[in-house]
């Protein structure tokens, strides 16, 4: 079956200019473009809570103001905004102050804990919410850790320091992961009460030394729901793989053709075959254009953990196309033949409904794409 | 004393441009406007009690530098959202 008219699909669109949503049956055939929402508001992420099947949180800020969150709870037909946004406490020592600039990632928490939600901020700070988003504490296990300032001290990259990839293990949730641009990767197995750095085997060639324990520059970490111990990395020097309990990530993008190497933003999964990934491959070369190689854009696919990668580039523009696809801005559907769809920074969706052998354009003219996400309702 | 809003926060107000609010220095007008309108402070003040960078708040035509700023009772305070580009 490859798919229903009673399942409803829904993707969310989170732009540098508001929200929007493309719907669909199951069948995937016809898109309706809705929106915008909160038209020119900055939209970080724009997630919804796979548990209940209803809620949405929002991330969101303007050019003039401070950050904060919107919530819906019936599928994003009404808005409210949430009542305390993540904020780092109030400290006396102006030196040690820090101040939430932007909201940069949301993650819902752990199966066990409907209310559970985690945030990822920037300047680096992870938050914690125990009522569905409404309001949020920082979790001192990371924000006060001892090395926190050791870990966070190389700066932040043009865009702010970021914390993202917030990850909770499905088969244990006091087992967590989160990543900073710059910074690293770091696990807790506590459920974020203590935090270890996770970056051996990375690169980390900007630094002086390559071979650091922390401080290295994750774009986008991912975990496999169906086999938790493994993970993969789209990191500035590279595409990673790590099989737990090894603690060491292999570099399997040296796998990838020379001429478009291994740099990215986004890696996305297939939610049924821990073997299987997607990567969206920029030019990481002189200044960092971070747009399609030599103009050309394509997905590439591996169906072997790593060890092989294919081009996947029909119906996608074949020259002058230069592409930017952000970290949250490529996602997948759990479709039987899986739905992948991205957003550029041109303001384009782009779908493949047959695992990226062939693609076409859901909607155009957007504002610049930061963030897509899948939402399927029976 | 009269609050000018400016748009961006005027859906914390209703849609009115201009509403009224009581304090003896400027943060704890800001406060009191937060009692009547929920979140509008947090939009304009950091959590370490900072005026956000493209905030400004005029008192009486004079630009506050800090919150400590002494209002009087017949004192206007504007508040300005200052940013350019696109």
């Amino acid at each position: 079956m490859q798919g229903s008219t009673e399942k409803r699909i829904l993707l969310l669109i989170g732009t540098r200019k508001g929200a929007f949503t493309l719907s669909s049956t199951g069948l995937r055939q016809r898109w309706t473009l809705s929106g915008p929402l909160y038209l020119g508001h900055i939209v970080y992420h724009f997630v919804p809570d796979p548990r209940d099947q209803r809620t949405m949180l929002m991330a969101t800020k303007t050019g003039h103001l401070g950050p904060t969150i919107f919530r819906s709870n019936d599928r994003g037909g009404n808005w409210t905004e949430i009542k305390t946004p993540p904020a780092f406490p109030k400290v006396a020592n102006e030196a040690d102050a820090r101040a939430v600039e932007s909201v940069f990632w949301l993650t819902p928490g752990h199966w066990s804990e409907p209310e559970v939600w985690y945030a990822g901020t920037s300047p680096a700070g992870l938050f914690r919410s125990e009522d569905g988003g409404d309001t949020w504490e920082s979790v001192s296990g990371f924000n006060a850790h001892p090395n926190y300032v050791d870990w966070t001290k190389n700066g932040a990259t043009p865009g702010g320091q970021l914390l993202h990839s917030i990850l909770i293990d499905p088969s244990a949730h006091e087992q967590m992961y989160l990543s900073i641009s710059v910074g690293g990767v770091f696990e807790s197995s506590d459920q974020g009460k203590s935090w270890t750095p996770l970056n051996k085997g990375c690169a980390a060639d900007f630094m002086p030394d390559p071979n650091v324990e922390y401080g290295h520059d994750p774009h986008c970490v991912v975990l496999h729901p169906l086999k938790p111990n493994r993970l993969y990395q789209q990191n500035h020097c590279g595409i990673y793989r790590l099989d737990l309990p090894s603690k060491d990530w292999v570099r399997i993008g040296l796998n990838m053709p020379e001429a478009v190497g291994d740099i990215g933003f986004p890696i996305v999964l297939h939610p049924r075959n821990p073997d299987c990934a997607w990567v969206f491959p920029m030019d990481g070369s002189t200044v960092w254009p971070r747009t399609s190689p030599e103009g050309k854009p394509s997905t590439y696919v591996t169906h072997d953990a790593g060890q092989s990668w294919k081009r996947q580039d029909k119906g996608l523009p074949a020259g002058n196309a230069y592409f930017t696809v952000k970290r949250q801005a490529m996602t997948a559907d759990t479709s039987e033949s899986v739905g992948l769809y991205f957003g550029t920074s041109q303001g384009e969706v782009w779908a493949s409904f047959d695992e990226g052998e062939s693609w076409g354009c859901l909607a155009q003219y957007l504002p610049e794409i930061y963030t897509l996400a899948i939402a399927e309702y029976a | 004393m009269r609050v000018l809003i400016p748009s961006p926060l005027q859906s914390y107000t209703c849609n009115q441009g201009q509403v009224e609010a009581t304090g003896v220095k400027l943060y704890d007008l800001l406060c009191n406007l937060d009692s009547q309108y929920p979140g509008i402070k947090f939009r304009m003040i950091d959590e370490q009690d900072r005026i956000r960078q493209h905030i400004k708040l005029f008192v009486d035509g004079q630009q506050a530098s800090d919150l400590n700023c002494v209002l009087k009772p017949a004192s206007e305070v504007h508040i300005i959202c200052a940013l350019s580009g696109g």
